[in-house]
């Protein structure tokens, strides 16, 4: 592991994630109007990429070989069903966790 | 005034502490697990102060991501903030000299408060919203860090726990599809990305993905337009 690198990468993430929450008091300075575009995007964008995280998420499960993404299929499922049912965002995900630490270090070893 | 400001964003803050405190630790615990002391959980949570942002970082560090490529998951996962700006320009407006800190830690939590609550006229906006976000990140920082401690004593092998980013990004989600009633963005994103993860495999499908996503909801834009707007913001 290289620490430099490291350091590097989080100086870039916070300068980024920055970047992100003050693009739109530079983009549009007290007063002025916003373009509907930016208004429509705000609106949908959010939701899609969400689902494309999620995906990405997924990324490097090989639905192909043993045990053909069972441990993330069951855990999520867990994440999914645990939230409709109580809405608590932490249930849902410690609880997503620990059935996912089980599943891959004693179930599916 | 300060004191019933500095009141009253506690107030609003406690549910908030509650998650961040427990996000915070499970956060820590992941970030010592790959064998990143507490020292970088306080860089961390002072200078990014953002949960999928850094649970997503890890992940990036400790695979050795290049730069070119964390900056840019890092502007894909966070470009959401943009929109909450967006939304709070009014709202901020006037807040002088603490505008620079509003924004700087202006959470999905921070805003799902600032974007939605009203303030009684013997409370200073200014105030309360520094407040607030203030005490939201002295959580973050405190849970990040007892985390990161925790993750040293922990008594058990920690294989599995990355899952806590996939299970976070699954409950925003579910939480969205519950919370709108137009479920079409949502499905574009996910199945967008799962064809290019099939065509361009694992390494390159993010970019394809991201700009054939923005492209298909430009084109749907009159069939989208209307409903996706009465859809109340997240959170």
């Amino acid at each position: 592991m290289n620490d430099m690198h490291a350091l590097l990468q989080v100086l870039v993430m916070a300068a980024v994630i920055a970047f992100t929450r003050f693009l739109p008091f530079l983009a549009f300075p007290e007063g002025r109007k916003r373009p509907q575009v930016i208004t429509y995007l705000g609106s949908v964008l959010p939701y899609a990429i969400i689902g494309m995280l999620v995906v990405y998420c997924f990324k490097g499960v090989s639905v192909m070989q043993w045990p053909y993404g069972l441990p993330e299929l069951i855990a999520s499922a867990f994440v999914v069903g645990m939230y409709v049912w109580r809405r608590n965002t932490l249930i849902s995900v410690f609880g997503g966790v620990a059935v996912y630490m089980l599943l891959v270090q004693l179930v599916f070893k | 005034m300060t004191k019933r400001s500095f009141k009253r964003a506690f107030k609003d803050s406690l549910p908030i502490m509650a998650g961040y405190l427990a996000l915070g630790i499970g956060y820590g615990v992941l970030l010592q697990s790959k064998g990143y002391s507490f020292w970088w959980a306080i860089l961390m949570s002072v200078t990014m102060f953002a949960g999928s942002g850094q649970y997503a970082g890890v992940d990036f560090m400790a695979s050795g991501a290049s730069l070119l490529t964390t900056a840019f998951m890092t502007l894909i996962i966070n470009c959401r903030h943009f929109f909450y700006g967006v939304s709070l320009l009014d709202k901020y407006r006037g807040t002088g000299i603490v505008k620079p800190y509003l924004i700087f830690g202006l959470t999905d939590e921070t805003y799902s408060i600032t974007a939605t609550t009203t303030l009684e006229d013997d409370i200073s906006p200014k105030k309360y919203y520094f407040f607030l976000t203030a005490l939201n990140h002295s959580y973050w920082i405190t849970g990040c860090v007892l985390g990161a401690v925790l993750g040293m004593i922990m008594p058990f092998s920690g294989e599995g726990i990355d899952f806590a980013m996939t299970a976070l990004f699954i409950v925003i989600m579910t939480d969205q599809w519950l919370k709108s009633k137009q479920h079409l963005p949502a499905i574009l994103g996910a199945g967008t990305t799962v064809v290019c993860l099939v065509i361009f495999g694992a390494e390159y499908f993010i970019v394809p993905a991201l700009f054939l996503i923005a492209l298909e909801l430009m084109l749907l834009r009159k069939k989208l337009e209307k409903p996706a707007s009465e859809v109340e913001n997240d959170e």
